[in-house]
């Protein structure tokens, strides 16, 4: 499983800093949650993210405004994921908790450690895939320089 | 005025010199005559601080502040600065202390109204040393703000002449902040947003009405903004406050139009894969779909169907900002409508459909005028003037910022 969770995450940070935004979504189950927090609210309890995405569907329109309607700067992720542990098992779900250290390159070449954090993933294996049920996004700091556009 | 080395350029309110956002003696003067002049800052929602001894920590301009409930159950702020060396009094962004707040440097400590009542070794120890007899601890204190509270917010003013909050909003803005904050409120998560620009940029473009569908393509291009039948923008007498707002039309139409855009934009292949996003319920009984407010000089309070925010403009350096956004319900709402401003959400902060290019456009103008200081930006859209207008194609709100700006800045 381990493994498993490994490649997936590999996979996931490609596609991401790729720019393939639009394969990102196939990542998840088609019900699913995806959200971006702060670790302080996560340990307060307060639900809120700056992105909250219930549904793939959610997921997919995520991507169309990147693509078609969001106005940003050039910008590209370096995703650095380390290694997950596995925390834990209930029925077919696996509880996995990864850190990981996303390096924001802007169009005049400057380069900021954008978001570190860790991915708190629920998955399953869907159809033979293994994919997220859950990514709740718990981002080390509550701030977010300038906006965030890219998911994490 | 001896801090400021410029005068103003031009008399109309319809155009302003780049060197606002650029001068440091005027950034420095800003702070002084604005942040800690006859205003009121917001510092927090009367709900971070609900019961004796509990502080956030926040800043009123560049100045820290704490803001307390006291033992008496008023709201009490005052600097986060020990009247000793000066240093941070309190170092979290929230807490709770018992009846004193205790500097960490050398152990002096302060009441919840700010009163020095502690001084470490004050009589020194064997007989030796400690402070002079005369020292007088009343003197010796952080400055103390006035706070007001208004709808679960609290403001604090450094000044002695800043007027009670319902005058110096105006009845008609004071009527839009009732209408939302009208219940007691829950806080859902708070995130801040570093902004690479002068904090009146952002400011300037909370009162801009005329960028929001221009900028703002994610309404318009999933076909959402053609659904509105009206709005327009409340200017407050002293230009200082403002109220935009958007009308939706009528519950049935607003059905038809969704069935009948749902087709148009089928064809035009944009149409949100989980509409839900856009599921909102008429929570004030007016229609009014989006609502974005002002009060000068720090606060914004929002109202994008169902998402409710309140932010707090930071200033931090000439070209620098951090907002702080607060996202809110109401403490009764049910798990449905809890559950819809979460996903509402999406719409606005750091990532928000139509709000993450706030975020970037400030830094664009304070990048495109960096060697602009005396030319001058326009601001005409509507006219000169900064009278409430029944259209939103205006800059009138704009305007209103630079009267009030001027003003108190005294250009
Ligand atoms: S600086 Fe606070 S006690 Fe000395
Ligand atoms: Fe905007």
């Amino acid at each position: 499983m381990l493994e498993r969770v490994v490649r997936l995450n590999a996979d996931y940070a490609r596609a991401i800093d790729d720019d393939r935004l639009e394969d990102w979504p196939g990542f998840f189950t088609e019900k699913c949650l995806y959200k971006i927090t702060s670790a302080d609210n996560h340990r307060r309890g307060l639900e809120a993210g700056v992105i909250y995405a219930d549904t793939n569907g959610m997921l997919r329109d995520r991507v169309a405004a990147l693509r078609e309607a969001n106005v940003y700067e050039r910008q590209t992720y370096r995703h650095l994921v380390g290694l997950p542990a596995l925390v834990g098992t209930q029925g077919e779900v696996t509880r996995a908790e990864t850190p990981f250290l996303v390096v924001r390159i802007m169009r005049d070449g400057s380069m900021d450690i954008f978001a570190t954090g860790r991915y708190l993933d629920a998955l399953v294996d869907d159809g033979g895939a293994l994919r997220l049920r859950e990514r709740v996004v718990v981002c080390d700091s509550g701030r977010f320089d300038t906006l965030l556009a890219i998911p994490l | 005025m001896g801090e400021m080395t410029r005068a103003w350029p031009v008399d109309t309110l319809a155009r302003v010199p780049f060197w606002v956002y650029q001068d440091e003696a005027n950034y420095r003067a800003e702070l002084r005559r604005i942040f800690e002049g006859p205003t009121w800052s917001y510092v927090c929602l009367e709900s971070d601080v609900a019961k004796p001894g509990e502080f956030r920590t926040t800043f009123v301009g560049e100045m820290p502040v704490i803001v307390v409930r006291g033992q008496d159950g008023d709201v009490h702020a005052f600097e986060n600065r020990c009247g000793h060396r000066g240093a941070l009094i309190a170092l979290d962004d929230a807490g709770s202390v018992k009846n004193a707040f205790q500097c960490v440097y050398h152990a002096w400590s302060y009441d919840l109204r700010g009163n020095l009542i502690g001084i470490a070794f004050e009589k020194g120890s064997n007989g030796r040393g400690g402070m002079p007899s005369d020292f007088c601890k009343a003197d010796h204190g952080p400055r103390k703000l006035r706070t007001t509270t208004l709808c679960g917010l609290v403001f604090a003013t450094l000044s002695p002449e800043t007027p009670p909050i319902e005058d110096y909003l105006g009845a008609e803005i004071l009527g839009r902040v009732r209408r939302v904050m009208d219940k007691p409120v829950q806080v859902l998560g708070r995130f801040t947003q570093g902004l690479p620009n002068n904090w009146k940029l952002y400011f300037e473009n909370v009162k801009d009405t005329y960028h929001a569908s221009l900028l703002h393509a994610f309404f318009g291009t999933f076909r959402i903004t053609r659904l509105t039948q009206g709005g327009g923008v409340l200017v407050s007498p002293d230009g200082a406050h403002h109220a935009s707002y958007t009308i939706g039309v009528p519950e049935d139409a607003k059905s038809a139009a969704y069935r009948e855009q749902g087709i148009r934009s089928e064809l035009d292949g944009f149409r949100l894969a989980d509409a839900r996003l856009l599921d909102s319920v008429d929570e004030f009984n007016d229609r009014i779909q989006l609502q974005i407010l002002t009060v000068f000089p720090n606060l914004v309070i929002q109202q994008v169907q169902n998402s409710l925010a309140v932010r707090q403009i930071l200033p931090k350096g000439v070209e620098a900002m951090e907002l702080h956004w607060t996202y809110i319900g109401f403490a009764g709402d049910d798990a449905e409508m809890r559950q819809r401003r979460l996903r509402q959400a999406n719409l606005v902060g750091p990532a928000g459909y139509v709000s993450m290019e706030d975020g970037c456009v400030g830094g664009f103008v304070q990048r495109g005028a960096a060697a602009a200081s005396d030319e001058l930006s326009v601001v005409n859209m509507g006219g000169e003037g900064t009278e409430s207008m029944d259209t939103r194609a205006t800059e009138a709100s704009v305007r209103g910022f630079w009267k009030a700006y001027r003003r108190y800045m005294g250009y």
